[in-house]
């Protein structure tokens, strides 16, 4: 729509150069106006999630933590496939210490039971204790946290301060003081155990939920759901949560490696798992009096203790990459 | 200034009691009774265990036990042992080897994290900088006993660079390889902590400016980067110090360090409860103390801090 | 010192003193995931000494990457993939960072967009206009600093260099970063949008300092802004980009009376700072608005929201244990009547934003009173509370902040209408699809995620949502103010359109006065609080009654520019 220049327009305070200035004009041919807001090709659909997965696809990092993980998960629940060992029934002293035989690939523990047999049959407690403690902080911790960023005030205070009570006691502390009581120093099992993790560990996410939800909690497409009618909690469920999740999900990850370092320092210090179930941990411990003659009693559980916690890291890490928030606004 | 500090200092009294009535409602008045708890597996004689109900005051109520509890720490009066040492005595006598443990880790890994930190997040993406980050994710993965064992072994043992166990005077050179060993976890995360806020700051509006005001690179990266990246690092430095503190009971164990580590270990497996108690509580109270220390640099490092 | 490098062609014209920043056929590309991307293709600028030069374009139109490229700034994955940059006859397309270090700051300085952002939080303003100087090779005591800080008008400028940059306000870190860009001298500022982040008043202030210094100093200015009222109120010459392409360029006036490109024609025609005249919607196009205006005489008493004596008291806490109020909005009274747009104008702390939140029921009123149809909006239960809800929704300003990431539209859109319980699953997406279509909107559209949208498209959507309940009221939230100006005419034009057709009335929150005459009937303008003004729109643009309204309207981008009304 050229307009006409009958008029002139009144000019204030305009600057006119002393020098000539050339009236330049790109050719239209060259530089062609497109739609102003035209709308999207016809491309498939991408949510975020569906992009952080194109994203981590590609991601060697991902790939290899992921296939990791599997493996793991696939000797923990079918362990009996990997050896045709029993790792406590066939322990001969004969063989105490031996090294590499037929059909013992790894060798032996100072009890003479099948080092490959222990590793993979350690697997599961392991893996269990990490996963429900994981699971177990990401409910309660994530529900603290969420709560206590998205109502503020006096309860944001009271949670705060409460989490603060929990992260003063560094994680083995808390379950030193823990496994003085008769209750538990009696009853050490797997889910003791779980408990007394998650009962020292929850802080940590709760802070991070808090801050990620904060973070959301003015955005306008929550005002947007509160003037639709969405009460506060739904707003805080339908809206506010979801888009919390990314971080939580990347600690949550790592979490569960660390949990599972932390289970077998408590075994390594004697107050984890009772010796009689097997565990990475315990074994690393039973391995540290004959540390000198047999290193590989130790070797061996600690290598499967540290891949397992490596990829579950790096696994984190790669998250991090592909959910990062900042990344995201755009 | 001042009233940021006050208010940071009130609000870590109810961190400390609610942790100190948390570990002693956990251990002296859950179902059970209490001497059991104490004695442990063993059973005491009933002689020590009229002594410790007398000790504890645990005829009182539990809340007034409480207070005589927390009036003990106060006045340096933690009780004994079960062999009858007063129980602030083993403290002061290895609680300073602990401490000298736990600063010269602290230093190892503030110092070595930020450098290699920064180094890497200035060079995102190239060799040095995924090489570091691969690292840093092994050393969180590998347990702490396993690596201390093998630096044990390597540099001790193998290279005797230096003595695998260290003597009862605990000196500064002997302390290094432990020292070591227990920063490596934190250096990781201070260094990853670094790198990421490096990265983050490199790429703020005002480095940009720094640049545009015809500063050098080097002086952009000290005064504007660097210094914006330490405010998240000097948080996790003050909180890991109670931690390394804590931390310390394996380290301790496997270079044979006679600290609070060990001490507590030892009280640990003998089942003696109030010793537990009393080096759990020291240990908070060197929490809550490093917290407040944070808070002072962090209000040195972020002017906002200090109005606020 | 570098004459040796002098240019040929520079000696053709007698008359023209050399250029001193020199672009020709700069090509500008970002190494992205999908391979190189061409930010800048083939542009060409010429500043002479002294000389102001204005780029203006849409984001994404690679002007300020140009400028970046100029100073040697250009982000880590942008490089110059060809052409030239001359300045002062010196190749420096890929001149060494030592020779970029010594250039910057003393021959070509910087002046950023974002004042909130461009100072270094934990160092005092004092220190960071040290630092430039001393990095310059200039004298750097006390005084050196406060003189360059009064300079840009900063008062009291030695207490001041103490200080923070949170302590200072918006206006002032701006003047502290135009000291630091001008501190060393340089030939050559780049004025990268330097107030777009302010209030109007606060901008005009700014940019006469910048104008007035640069003029007294003889510095070039290259000045990047979207506005182009703006750019022809303050350059000599007039470069529009689009698409990473320079379309026109001339001497400012010319290039706002005689657009030749058809890209720059309709960027004057939608200029709001430029249009003069309200929006008609489709319909009225062609009925006289007399006609309308004299209908809302007529039906005076029909004011569907009717606002009495409203406050809003905010607590601050202030010494320990004490806490002062602040008064937020103080004693404000207006109406909306049905179907028309009422318009609340305020710069950054005037309360409007509060006013809105307290309409939509968000906020409670400290005192007085909101009437909807009548209905004291306090006196409802929650259940009347509910039920109000359908009749006022809101229309918010960033385009990325008012739709959940994580929905898409079709669930955006559906989801008041799921709440409402309204219809079964089936009518509900016939109504989302009607919906699209009265936002102009395909229905393809539906599966989309936000992220997949761009900003005029997603406000189309947060339309679409707060139609979706059939609601009487529709409050804008500086709902077009981050939208590029072509899209904003068109949001408004939409807008313009729903109105008739639905007979919607707006209260329409904004600091842009150019928009307001573009849209509103009716004018309130807030100033601390305070109704200072209301009347109508062509009232108040005509005829202000209040000093603080015509400062205001003073200070319109390129309102001296404006085209008489048979033009626009």
């Amino acid at each position: 729509m050229p307009e006409n220049t009958k008029n002139m327009p009144t000019v204030r305070g305009a600057k006119i150069s002393k020098y000539p200035i050339e009236h330049f004009v790109a050719d239209p041919e060259d530089t062609p106006i497109q739609a102003t807001d035209s709308a999207v090709s016809t491309e498939a659909p991408v949510s975020l999630w569906l992009e952080a997965w194109r994203n981590l696809r590609t991601q060697p990092l991902f790939l290899i933590s992921a296939f990791l993980i599997l493996a793991v998960i696939f000797v923990a629940l079918f362990p009996g496939l990997f050896t045709n060992e029993q790792p406590n029934a066939q322990c001969m002293l004969a063989n105490s210490d031996g090294g590499p035989a037929p059909g013992h690939p790894l060798g032996f523990t100072q009890q003479g039971c099948d080092i490959l047999a222990r590793v993979m049959y350690g697997t599961q407690s392991s893996l269990t204790i990490g996963l429900f403690a994981t699971l177990s902080i990401v409910v309660f911790g994530g529900t603290i946290g969420a709560v206590s960023g998205f109502f503020g005030g006096w309860v944001d205070a009271v949670l705060a301060r409460l989490g603060d009570i929990f992260f003063a006691l560094p994680l083995i502390l808390g379950a030193i003081v823990v496994v003085q009581i008769p209750f538990f120093r009696e009853n050490r099992n797997v889910w003791t155990i779980v408990l007394i993790l998650a009962a020292f560990g929850w802080p940590q996410i709760a802070r991070i939920t808090r801050a990620a939800v904060i973070e959301v909690r003015d955005a306008d497409f929550v005002i947007a759901a509160r003037s639709l009618g969405v009460s506060r909690t739904g707003a805080l469920v339908r809206h506010v949560i979801p888009n919390s999740l990314a971080p939580v999900i990347v600690i949550a990850t790592i979490s569960l490696g660390v949990f599972i370092v932390a289970e077998s320092t408590l075994s390594y210090l004697g107050i984890g798992l009772p010796p009689d179930v097997m565990s990475w941990g315990n074994d690393i411990f039973s391995a540290k009096s004959s540390l000198r003659s047999n290193p590989m009693a130790l070797f061996w559980p600690a290598l499967a203790l540290s891949l397992t916690v490596l990829s579950f890291i790096m696994l984190g890490d790669a998250l991090q990459d592909a959910l990062d928030p900042k990344a995201r606004k755009r | 200034m001042a009233r940021f500090l006050l208010r940071r200092f009130l609000q870590l009294i109810p961190v400390f009691l609610g942790a100190t009535l948390l570990i002693y409602f956990l251990v002296f008045s859950l179902p059970g009774d209490a001497t059991a708890a104490i004695c442990g597996e063993k059973g005491c004689t009933p002689a020590v265990e009229a002594a410790l109900r007398e000790q504890y005051n645990l005829d009182q109520p539990f809340w007034v036990q409480y207070f005589l509890y927390l009036k003990g720490i106060f006045t340096f009066d933690l009780g004994t042992n079960f062999a009858g040492q007063p129980i602030t005595d083993i403290l002061a006598r290895v609680f300073p080897t602990t401490a000298r443990l736990a600063i010269m880790a602290l230093v190892f890994e503030a110092v070595f994290g930020i450098v290699i930190g920064l180094i890497a997040g200035l060079k995102k993406g190239k060799l040095f900088d995924s090489t570091v980050l691969v690292f840093s994710l092994v050393v969180i993965a590998v347990p702490i006993f396993v690596l201390g064992f093998l630096m044990q072994f390597v540099v001790g043992v193998k290279l005797e660079w230096a003595n695998p166990t260290v003597s009862g005077d605990a000196t500064f050179t002997e302390l290094i390889l432990p020292a070591l060993v227990l920063g490596l976890v934190s250096f990781a995360y201070v260094l990853r902590l670094t790198r990421t806020a490096v990265i983050e700051n490199s790429g703020a509006d005002y480095v940009r400016t720094a640049t545009a005001k015809g500063l050098s690179s080097r002086r952009v990266v000290m005064v504007h980067v660097l210094r914006n990246s330490m405010i998240p690092v000097v948080t996790f430095l003050g909180a890991d110090l109670g931690a390394l503190m804590g931390g310390a009971i394996v380290t301790e164990g496997i270079f044979n360090v006679n600290g609070v580590g060990n001490t507590l270990y030892r009280a640990v497996l003998n089942g003696e409860a109030p010793v537990v108690v009393s080096i759990v509580t020291v240990l908070i109270v060197v929490f809550v103390l490093a917290n407040l220390l944070v808070d002072l640099l962090y209000a040195w490092l972020d002017p906002r801090i200090r109005y606020a | 010192m570098n004459g040796e490098t002098m240019t040929k062609e520079t000696t053709d014209e007698a008359a023209m003193p050399r250029p001193l920043l020199e672009l020709r056929d700069l090509a500008i590309s970002f190494k992205t995931g999908n391979g190189d991307v061409d930010a800048v293709r083939k542009a060409n600028l010429t500043i002479l000494p002294g000389e102001t030069v204005a780029i203006v374009g849409e984001s994404g139109s690679g002007k300020s990457t140009t400028a970046l490229a100029a100073i040697g700034l250009l982000p880590r994955n942008g490089r110059v993939a060809g052409g030239t940059m001359l300045f002062d006859g010196e190749d420096i397309t890929h001149a060494s960072e030592k020779r970029m270090i010594e250039l910057r700051g003393s021959s070509i300085g910087m002046v950023p967009q974002d004042p909130m952002s461009n100072l270094n939080p934990v160092w005092n303003i004092g220190f960071q206009v040290k630092e430039t100087l001393r990095a310059n090779a200039l004298p750097h005591q006390k005084k050196d600093v406060a003189k360059v800080l009064t300079e840009a008008g900063l008062p009291r400028a030695e207490e001041r260099a103490n200080q923070y940059p949170h302590e200072f306000s918006g206006g002032m870190r701006q003047r502290a970063l135009i000291a630091i860009g001008l501190s060393c001298r340089p030939r050559l500022l780049i004025a990268d949008e330097p107030t777009s982040a302010l209030d109007v008043t606060v901008q005009r202030q700014i940019l006469d300092h910048l104008d007035t210094m640069t003029t007294d100093l003889g510095t070039a200015v290259l000045l990047i802004t979207h506005d182009l009222g703006l750019a022809a109120e303050r350059a000599h010459k007039v470069v529009v980009m689009y698409k990473g392409q320079v379309v026109e360029a001339g001497p400012a006036v010319e290039l706002l009376t005689n657009p030749r490109h058809p890209y720059t024609q309709r960027l004057v025609s939608s200029a709001p700072s430029l249009a003069s005249r309200r929006i008609e919607s489709a319909k009225e196009r062609g009925q006289a608005s007399d006609e309308v205006l004299a209908n809302e005489e007529s039906t005076g008493s029909d004011d569907v929201i009717e606002v009495r004596n409203l406050v809003k008291n905010y607590k601050i806490r202030g010494e320990l244990g004490k806490s002062t109020e602040f008064r937020a909005v103080d004693d404000v009274s207006f109406s909306i009547k049905r179907g028309t747009t009422t318009a609340v104008v305020g710069e950054s702390g005037s309360g409007k934003s509060t006013v809105a939140k307290m309409v939509l029921g968000l906020e409670d009123a400290s005192e007085g009173s909101i009437l909807f149809d009548g209905v004291d909006l306090t006196s409802l239960s929650r259940k009347e509370m509910f039920a109000f809800r359908r009749r006022v929704q809101p229309i918010f300003q960033d385009p990325f902040g008012s739709l959940d990431p994580m929905y898409n539209i079709f669930r955006t859109i559906e989801e008041p209408l799921r709440v409402h319980r309204i219809g079964n699953a089936k009518e509900r997406e016939k109504k989302v699809r009607a919906l699209l279509d009265q936002v102009a909107l395909p229905a393809s559209m539906m599966q989309r995620f936000p992220n997949e949208l761009s900003g005029g498209q997603r406000q189309r959507v947060a339309i679409a949502r707060a139609l979706a309940l059939d609601p009487e009221v529709v409050i804008c939230d500086e709902a077009v103010s981050a939208l590029d100006v072509l899209v904003q005419a068109q949001v408004l034009n939409l807008l313009a359109d729903l109105q008739t057709e639905l007979g919607l009335s707006y209260l329409f929150i904004t600091h842009d006065l150019a928009v307001v005459r573009q849209i509103a009937d009716h004018v309130c303008v807030m100033e601390k609080g305070q109704l200072v003004e209301s009347g109508s729109t062509d009232d108040v643009f005509d005829a202000p009654q209040t000093e603080y309204t015509r400062s205001l309207l003073d200070a319109i981008p390129g309102a001296g520019l404006m085209l008489p009304p048979e033009v626009a």
